[in-house]
């Protein structure tokens, strides 16, 4: 069971407030993403829930129960920590039975419970080596196998793949979903990077200076923002965001993703020349600009288009695709 | 330093400083050994040639010396115990956010900078003595008869002014090791469900490890030949006469130039002796 409810969690650092009142339930064995830029705070929730923070106002509740007083350790919460937090005076193995021992399990218990989680993390052969003679990604496992043996309700991970190189950044992201598929626990995750929300979660909550901005699934999220910052930070390549008026369009915003505008050499909405492109092979990404606009739109297209830089294109965006905002930066329907 | 060319003009250019030093090591070293093989009293004729190992045999066999050493070591021990508990102690509670901390950071630190006769003439003269001393006072107020620190326990009142003077060193090397400690470890620690005495037990500690390390070898260095404080205090009567304080009644009482060198020569075995000994034991915490 991991059930998490916060009632109007709140948090100040002085006179600051990082966490206005917020509401947020995360059902048993979900896989939910906190993600938002640098500084929103989504590092202060997680620490809110698990309780290394005091919170200012509000109620945090776990399967029910009123959590909001309870020491860390009480909560039944595991947290892998974005330095690891290994302790690096023991050896791999006295790490992952550090949360046994302070519990007291007995050592047969703790060996089979450490040879268990060695195996299913390919860490048998370092058992005995300590955290320093381990590489980024070792003691990134070592984390994770730390935070498995507890038998957490949920586990916290505080932007865990942010000191990998990228190609074991993948990786592991796929590890840490295979391991949500087996153990079916509870798992909040935080990031920056909207990837990785994109990749993983099944419910992504985006923050914004603290503000929860929208909740969701990744593809409601990608098909319906709730508003023109949801809109900007989730896709890769960004959306493009410009004014109503330059597409003819009553709407103060109007968005269009890269993918959903057509390209012409003849005729269209908007008429502008290739700037930089970036061939992926699969994928040109190009930058075009458009006379009469502040900035530059991003044009996802075929990987072999023949376009070079300096020539003249048509874009016009497909007629279903379009989000647009008003004033405000609501969506409108 | 990595070409054959720059480790040679590294070489040269750092030979003049090493020839100073090893100058400025050698030639007291050499005169100590010189003058510990004659016989010479200034008052009572002079430098009289040599004796041979006669000073080392009467330095030895003086009912003085065993006991000298064993004062030197249980003042260096017991220094050592104290300023290293307390200083850790201190260095956990200053470490914490609190109210005028950088105020009782420099009150913590102050006695340092206090010179070694001063602090003891104000131990002996304020607190210590028996009639006026202000734990004099304390013990007349609780009713009891007052202490004389001094005589009835000598060796206490000189570990305990030692003990002071010596705390804010520990306390300061111990207290930069502490803030260096990451916090996240102590979070993960604290959620993985240890109480502090466990958190303080594997991983403080280990943390400190390095630090108490410096801290008991650098002050054993100077503790060795404390004698300002001795000096000042009981003029190493009543069982305080270290092994530098015998040294200096030899020297100077006596006006025995050739025994004194020839204690300077077993002090500096000694050091040695005690240096070996703790680097045995502490040595390996300052690798890797
Ligand atoms: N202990 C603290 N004291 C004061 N301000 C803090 C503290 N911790 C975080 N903050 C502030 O709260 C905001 C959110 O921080 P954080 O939750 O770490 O952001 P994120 O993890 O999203 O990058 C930041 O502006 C940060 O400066
Ligand atoms: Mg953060």
């Amino acid at each position: 069971m991991g059930r998490i409810t916060l009632d109007k969690v709140a948090k100040r650092f002085g006179d600051v407030e990082v966490i206005p009142p917020l509401d947020l339930t995360i059902e048993d064995g979900e896989f939910v993403v906190f993600v938002g830029p640098s500084g929103c705070g989504k590092s202060t929730l997680l620490r809110l829930i698990a309780g290394l923070e005091d919170v200012s106002a509000g109620q945090i509740r776990i399967n029910g129960n009123d959590a909001t007083m309870t020491p860390p350790a009480k909560r039944g919460l595991a947290m892998v920590f974005q330095s690891y937090a290994l302790y690096p005076h023991m050896s791999v193995r006295k790490n992952i039975a550090f949360p046994l021992k302070m519990a007291g399990v007995d050592q047969a218990t703790q060996d089979a419970k450490i040879e268990a989680a060695a195996k299913a993390l390919n860490l048998t052969a370092y058992l005995d080596r300590r955290p320093g003679q381990l590489s980024g990604g070792q003691r990134q496992r070592v984390a994770i196998g730390r935070a498995i043996v507890r038998e957490p309700d949920a586990f916290l991970f505080d932007e865990p793949l942010s000191n990998l190189d990228a190609a074991l950044r993948v990786n592991m992201r796929l590890e840490i979903s295979e391991l949500h598929n087996t153990l079916k626990t509870t798992m909040i995750y935080v990031t920056h990077d909207q990837v990785e929300a994109m990749t993983m979660a099944d419910k992504i909550v985006v923050l914004q200076a603290g503000n929860i901005e929208q909740v969701g699934s990744p593809l409601e999220l990608y098909h319906k923002p709730r508003n023109a910052f949801v809109a900007g930070f989730i896709g890769s390549p960004k959306m493009n965001l410009v004014p109503g008026s330059t597409a003819n369009d009553s709407s103060h915003t109007f968005g269009i993703r890269p993918e959903h505008l057509d390209i012409s050499d003849s005729e269209g909405l908007w008429h502008g020349v290739v700037g930089v492109s970036e061939h992926l092979g699969s994928d040109t990404f190009l930058r075009v600009t458009v006379p009469g606009m502040e900035e530059h739109l991003t044009v996802r297209a075929n990987g072999d288009i023949p376009l070079r830089h300096g020539d003249k294109v048509y874009l016009t965006p497909q007629a279903d695709k379009v989000h647009r905002f008003d004033s405000k930066g609501l969506r409108i329907e | 330093m990595a070409t054959k060319q720059s480790r040679s003009a590294a070489r040269i250019m750092l030979a003049p400083a090493v020839i100073l030093l090893l100058g400025w090591m050698l030639v007291p070293l050499v005169m100590t050994l010189w003058f510990s093989f004659r016989q010479y009293l200034p008052l009572r004729g002079g430098d009289q040639g040599f004796v041979g190992f006669d000073n080392y045999i009467r330095f030895i066999s003086s009912s003085s010396f065993w006991p000298s050493v064993q004062t030197t070591l249980i003042i260096v021990g017991g220094v050592l115990a104290i300023t290293v508990v307390l200083g850790v102690v201190l260095a956990l509670l200053l470490d914490q956010p609190m109210w005028g901390q950088g105020i009782v950071r420099i009150l913590v630190i102050a006695p340092f900078f206090v010179m070694p006769t001063v602090s003891a003439l104000v131990w002996k003269n304020m607190f210590m003595d028996p009639v006026n001393g202000l734990f004099a006072h304390v013990w007349k107020f609780f009713g009891a008869t007052p202490v004389e620190w001094l005589s009835q326990a000598s060796m206490q009142s000189i570990i305990m002014i030692v003990s002071w003077q010596w705390l804010p060193f520990a306390t300061l090397i111990l207290l930069t090791a502490v803030q260096s400690l990451d916090s996240e470890q102590l979070e993960a620690a604290e959620m993985d469900g240890a109480p502090f005495r466990s958190r303080f037990w594997y991983l403080i500690l280990p943390h400190l490890a390095r630090a108490i390390t410096i801290v008991v070898l650098i002050q054993t260095i100077f503790l060795l030949s404390i004698f300002a404080e001795i000096f000042v205090t009981t003029g190493g009567a009543f069982g305080t006469r270290t092994l530098s304080y015998l040294i200096f009644q030899r020297v100077l009482e006596s006006q025995n130039i050739g025994l004194g060198s020839a204690g300077g020569v077993y002090a500096i075995i000694l050091a040695n002796i005690v240096a070996i000994f703790l680097m045995r034991i502490v040595g390996k915490n300052l690798d890797a």
